[in-house]
């Protein structure tokens, strides 16, 4: 069976938003603590690239 | 015609953004064509097929910004060019007191996290979801184009680690009142909501709400969940907190078909709850009612909200796909206006379970319709592009959405297919729907009124008459004003439905 067990839903909300910045506007619109992650491809996109960082780290 | 670009390495931006800078650009005048993109390989191939081919775009990275425009001279593409900083405005306003890179910079500022949102494009998706679930974090996956294994992979360490993810393709969550990605501003209430359908969750914490009821939360668990390749891992997880939420009193799923396997376990899962769950999975028919005896099924939205409330012990009229008697002196004069070639519904949607819904209401109804995202295989439309007969189009399908917004956040794609289907003298019904909420474009009927009026009026022209027929899904409580929303539609003669249910089973009558 399946069980979260971090209690996700009975706490307030701590969001680190990755990825579209009006998603992190609209929480912060909400009174929700937020932190926006200012992301882009990693390895500048080469996918070669990103298998070699994700094995050495 | 001039043809321009220019290319900015390593300055990465949303898809969002550019949109809306985009947006900008193109309504300078002489500016007949713009892109503002960044250098994937599917954005490159879009550049290369409206005729801008160089060299230097072609080394163009992921990482690099490319603006190209097709303008009616070269001083228009200096204005536009050269003073790009301009419209590249406000762009990090949000980031640029801390400047985060990675999740860490993140954790470092806020240790006590305990959600990520992560809404980058569908390749990098798994790798910065692995990395969330990997530091604790449970995890709202907005990516879309994310493969089925990578996502099995997410979900299965998810559940051994006591964690949730939502997602990949999850549109819409609300956690403790609070809307995440597409979501709608619904009271605090004591239904609970599972959705493997961003916009069936959006609808049905809507119809709720409009009922005067309130939800206590909407757990979105992506798309392809209640596959049998996945078997509901999210869906369960949801569903055992629910049950044990003490504000949850009774409890919803609202889905396209699941795998028959996976439903079964639903069943099993839910016959030992000690709170009611109401269950509408869209598309499945009958078959399985006799095995599924520990779920109430609702055969639509509609029907599962009134269902829920029922189970609450209240009442609520105007519900359900039944027609007033208002609205049905409404159906007889628009059918009195058509002429007699006039015969077929033609559905441009932003919400791809909008589509759904429909092309089962109308299927219901013995109407067949062809779609992009058919119900049967057998009413696959060969191209998604090209309509025929009665069909129904799911504008924010994969296919659509590849390195372009969805159309709940940029109406305007959807714009030249509705303008295509006016031009079909065989048409006599055009449904679309209209999404408010967070996220969604700030005027979403104003986005594609232009369209709808253009396309009534070139019926007009022929001697036809074009019914436009829209669901308008949210509360009075979104940004959007619904009530100005629904009065520019109306204005427009376009008649409006709180329900997509609802506004459906009005175009079906029409057909009869």
């Amino acid at each position: 069976m399946a069980i979260i067990n971090n209690d996700l839903l009975n706490q307030p909300l701590i969001i680190i938003n990755i990825g579209v910045q009006k998603f992190a506007e609209s929480l912060s619109g909400q009174e929700v603590q937020v932190v926006h992650i200012d992301w882009s491809p990693p390895a500048g996109g080469d996918e070669e690239m990103i298998d070699l960082l994700d094995e050495l780290l | 015609m001039e043809i321009g670009f220019t290319i900015r390495n390593n300055q990465y931006y949303d898809s969002v953004f550019l949109m809306g800078t985009n947006n900008k650009i193109s309504e300078v005048d002489g500016v007949i064509n713009s892109a503002v993109l960044m250098g994937t390989e599917s954005n490159k191939k879009l550049l290369s097929e409206i005729g801008v081919n160089d060299p230097q775009i072609d080394k163009a990275t992921p990482n690099d910004l490319i603006v190209t425009l097709i303008a009616e001279s070269e001083e228009i593409i200096r204005l536009v060019l050269d003073d790009l900083d301009h419209w590249f405005e406000g762009a990090q306003d949000q980031t640029s007191e801390f400047q985060l890179k990675t999740l860490e910079d993140g954790l470092g500022h806020k240790p006590g996290a305990n959600l990520v949102a992560i809404s980058v494009p569908g390749e990098y998706a798994f790798r910065e979801a692995k990395k969330a679930l990997e530091k604790g974090l449970n995890v709202f996956l907005f990516s879309s184009n994310v493969p089925i294994s990578e996502e099995l992979a997410l979900k299965q360490y998810a559940h051994e680690n006591g964690l949730l993810v939502m997602g990949p393709d999850c549109g819409t969550s609300i956690i403790g009142g609070v809307g995440i990605g597409f979501a709608n501003k619904v009271r605090k209430g004591n239904i609970g909501v599972v959705g493997a359908s961003g916009t069936g969750l959006q609808e049905y914490t809507s119809l709720v709400h409009n009922a005067g009821f309130g939800i206590s939360h909407a757990i979105g668990t992506g798309s392809h969940d209640l596959s049998d390749d996945i078997g509901g891992i999210t869906t369960l997880a949801a569903l055992e907190a629910l049950e044990k939420d003490p504000t949850t009193q009774v409890i919803a799923i609202i889905s396209k078909p699941p795998g028959i396997d996976t439903l079964k376990l639903i069943n099993n899962t839910v016959s030992s709850f000690s709170k009611p769950v109401i269950g509408c999975f869209l598309g499945l028919g009958h078959t399985y009612d006799q095995e599924l005896q520990s779920i109430i099924l609702a055969r639509n939205v509609d029907k599962a909200v009134l269902s829920t409330i029922n189970a609450l012990g209240g009442q609520i009229a105007g519900l359900g796909i039944e027609l007033g008697e208002k609205e049905l002196s409404l159906l007889e004069d628009e059918k009195s206006k058509f002429s007699q070639s006039q015969k077929y519904v033609r559905g441009v949607f932003a919400g791809g379970t909008f589509c759904y819904q429909a092309q089962q209401i109308f299927q219901d109804s013995g109407i067949d319709v062809f779609s992009n995202t058919p119900i049967s295989t057998k009413w696959a439309l060969s191209n998604p592009d090209i309509s025929k007969e009665h069909t129904l189009v799911d504008m924010g399908d994969d296919l659509y959405t590849v390195s372009r917004p969805h159309p709940m956040i940029d109406g305007t794609f959807r714009w030249k297919r509705i303008l295509e289907e006016s031009k079909d003298a065989l048409v006599a019904v055009l449904l679309i729907d209209i999404i408010l909420g967070f996220n969604a474009s700030t005027d979403p009927v104003g986005d594609i009124i232009d369209a709808i009026i253009e396309a009534k009026q070139l019926a007009q022209t022929r001697g036809d008459h074009l019914c436009v027929v829209a669901s308008v899904c949210g509360t009075d409580e979104d940004f959007q004003s619904k009530a100005l929303q629904v009065e520019i539609l109306e204005q427009a003669g376009v008649i409006v439905f709180n329900s997509n249910s609802k506004a459906a089973s009005f175009c079906a009558k029409l057909l009869d």
